[in-house]
């Protein structure tokens, strides 16, 4: 029998790859084809799917991107046997792209079926959690710690110290909250490992719990992932009916359950302490720290709350130790970090690689530049309170502290490459506007800083008093990034002081003047 | 037949009810109201209030501040063109604008045969391939003109 595989990662079906399966299987009973059809999560070369992987003695031989019209032409030319053709990209994981990575988080996903339990654990799936209950809580905090593992999220605090602080707490309700409010703009990380791997972020969440002793898991997911919601809930529903999760976690007798929240649209919600007020059944507004939710979080209990790339890194972090994880990255950022390639480029798509890569490497080189085929004129890193780069800083090594000296930060990962017909005043506009749109309006630096931030904006554009308005846009901005409780109105300065500083001309300012007022 | 139940308070309290007794429950109440009625009409929140023991008020400033709950049902299907950075800068300004031309209503209105709501969306996940789309539950990616009239077309049938 053949085997042939299929995304079924969102990513791939917004592009056809519902349509492309579907072809197959009316071929199969047309011909009277032994082919069996596995539906995966997406290898992350997004600019090839709908991608079909065909099972040979050499390895998955892939063809992409494939129409489904194409499919019957495809089989006449015996794309089945693993013909070459010349949609052909040869055996993936040789197709230089892939195989450059370093896949750690990554291993599985696009390899195996998602919703197969078994498949996961054929490919080394639940390997950590076994390590990790013969190990037991401490030594399970020090093979995190030992990894140098830091928050995926955003903010880069160092996982195992998080694990410790509540690990510390005295025993009680306590619990593990997965944050999966991805709603930056140009990532989609977390989404491919919930649609493509979810056992791993079960896996490990479970880890965390049995590590801090907490019995209860939440992960929250944006209401605009339908696809990791289900993805999700169904292999919640598969570990625990092969007892990895419940009151005795793989006969280890630790007890630990979870469950999925559906977010309702806010993007502020991915901050963590108005993500728990979202889980309450609050509005998601921002907490004032401390208290630290480690010792006061969800529904007031000692909670530990990673984001997905974070969570989902532990299991091989326990299956390999933390020193195999750690040998990996530069200076104070170790591991791998899963970077996406968005916005105006050829390649995008999923990248995991080791820290210390440069922003050329991965906008020229990887990303192969624009897919209009202009010049790049300006990247933004780290999501829409990340910092527009121009050229110029191309030899940044992609790095949490070599970001932050450069006044930008890598956030989540992701990379948004603009072309030269980018209006830079128009997106410091929209920095503006897009905080003001999704403010939860507890402090006011950011719930009014960001309106007026359009309106001065406006006025620069508009050459009305100019120079004066430049001078209060830039206080404004101090303001806001010093005064505001959280990341949206603290970090919303980022975009619009970099276009500014990079991009003076976009807003009809000299460079000299802003050289001289930084 | 239409896609949404006519608002009935009694059909209402037993939404509730299946949901009510999860901690943290007005979220999941929330969203399972609005699948069933559409949207979330100010007559439910006593209802919610009520069943979570928690004052009218709470319930009110949870609905208002989530952008996904509705007041009024959308029209028969909902078209959410993702505005947020990656699609910019893959052109989905344009895009935007000759979809709102096309069906002649702005973000966040319905046509006037109440066939499609057309929304904003602020990232979808699949800036891999900007510019992207949702019509209902299901993904668009890498739309140009051609892509969005063919989609706008599908909304509308």
């Amino acid at each position: 029998m053949t085997r042939i595989y299929i995304s079924r990662d969102s990513g791939a079906l917004a592009v056809g790859a519902e349509s492309v399966a579907k072809r197959f299987e009316k071929e199969v009973k047309e011909r009277g084809l032994d082919l069996e059809i596995v539906r995966t999560g997406s290898r992350g070369m997004y600019w090839l799917e709908p991608l079909v992987e065909v099972e040979t003695d050499q390895g998955r031989v892939g063809y992409g991107p494939v129409k489904a019209s194409e499919v019957g032409t495809l089989i006449d030319d015996g794309i089945l046997a693993g013909k070459p053709d010349k949609k052909c990209i040869g055996v993936v994981d040789d197709y230089p792209w892939f195989k450059n990575q370093t896949r750690l988080t990554f291993a599985r996903v696009g390899i195996t079926d998602p919703r197969s339990l078994k498949d996961y654990q054929a490919h080394g799936g639940y390997a950590g959690l076994k390590r990790a209950i013969e190990a037991g809580p401490d030594a399970i905090i020090e093979q995190v710690l030992t990894s140098g593992l830091r928050g995926r999220g955003g903010a880069g605090f160092p996982t195992g110290i998080k694990w410790r602080t509540v690990a510390d707490t005295p025993p009680q309700q306590k619990y593990i909250v997965c944050n999966a409010d991805e709603g930056d703009s140009g990532t989609f990380a977390d989404r491919m490992i919930m649609e493509g791997d979810p056992f791993v972020l079960i896996e490990g969440m479970t880890i965390a719990g049995i590590a801090v002793g907490a019995t209860y898991g939440y992960i929250y997911v944006r209401s605009e992932y339908p696809h990791s919601i289900e993805a999700l809930r169904a292999a919640i529903d598969a570990a625990r009916a092969a007892g990895f999760l419940g009151t005795n976690v793989a006969g280890s007798g630790y007890a630990y359950d979870m469950e999925v929240r559906e977010g309702a649209g806010a993007y502020v919600c991915g901050e963590e302490t108005s993500l728990l007020d979202s889980v309450e059944g609050k509005r998601g507004e921002v907490r004032a720290k401390p208290p630290l939710p480690a010792h006061i979080g969800l529904f007031g209990q000692p909670t530990i709350i990673n984001n997905v790339l974070s969570l989902a890194s532990v299991p091989i972090i326990m299956d390999r130790g933390g020193e195999f994880y750690r040998d990996f990255g530069m200076g104070r950022s170790r591991g791998t970090m899963p970077i996406q390639l968005a916005g105006n480029l050829k390649y995008g798509g999923l990248y995991e690689t080791a820290f210390g890569i440069t922003l050329g490497e991965l906008v020229d080189e990887i990303g192969g530049g624009t897919k209009s085929g202009r010049p790049v004129r300006a990247v933004q890193v780290g999501g829409p309170l990340g910092a527009y780069f121009p050229r110029e800083l191309f030899d940044t090594p992609f790095d949490y502290e070599a970001f932050a000296e450069r006044d930008g930060l890598i956030g989540h990962g992701g990379i948004v490459v603009f072309d030269d017909t980018v209006d830079m005043a128009q997106q410091a506009h929209f920095a503006m506007e897009f905080c003001a749109i999704e403010s939860c309006g507890k402090c006011t630096p950011c719930r009014i800083g960001s309106a007026r931030g359009m309106e001065v904006i406006d006025k620069i554009i508009a050459n009305d008093n100019r120079a004066a308005n430049l001078e209060i846009l830039e206080d404004l901005c101090n303001t806001m990034k010093l005064g505001s409780l959280c990341a949206l109105g603290g970090f919303a300065p980022y975009p619009v002081m970099s276009a500014l500083t990079h991009f003076p001309e976009d807003f009809g300012a000299e460079k000299k003047r802003l050289d001289a007022a930084e | 037949m239409p896609k949404y139940e006519t608002w009935a308070p009694e059909r209402a309290n037993e939404i509730i009810a299946q949901h009510q007794d999860q901690k943290g429950a007005a979220l999941p109440i929330l969203h399972a109201l609005q699948e069933v009625f559409g949207c979330v009409p100010l007559a439910a929140e006593p209802l919610i209030a009520d069943a979570l023991n928690i004052t009218r008020a709470e319930v009110h400033g949870c609905v208002t501040f989530y952008h996904d709950f509705r007041r009024e049902p959308p029209g028969r299907r909902t078209l959410k063109i993702c505005l947020a950075e990656s699609c910019q800068a893959s052109g989905v300004r344009a895009l935007a604008k000759r979809a709102k031309e096309k069906l002649g209503v702005e973000m966040g209105g319905t046509t006037a045969d109440a066939r499609v709501t057309l929304e904003p969306v602020y990232c979808l996940g699949l800036c891999h391939s900007s510019p992207a789309a949702m019509l209902d539950k299901d993904v668009y990616a890498a739309l140009d003109e051609e892509r969005l009239d063919e989609l706008l077309k599908e909304a509308q049938s």
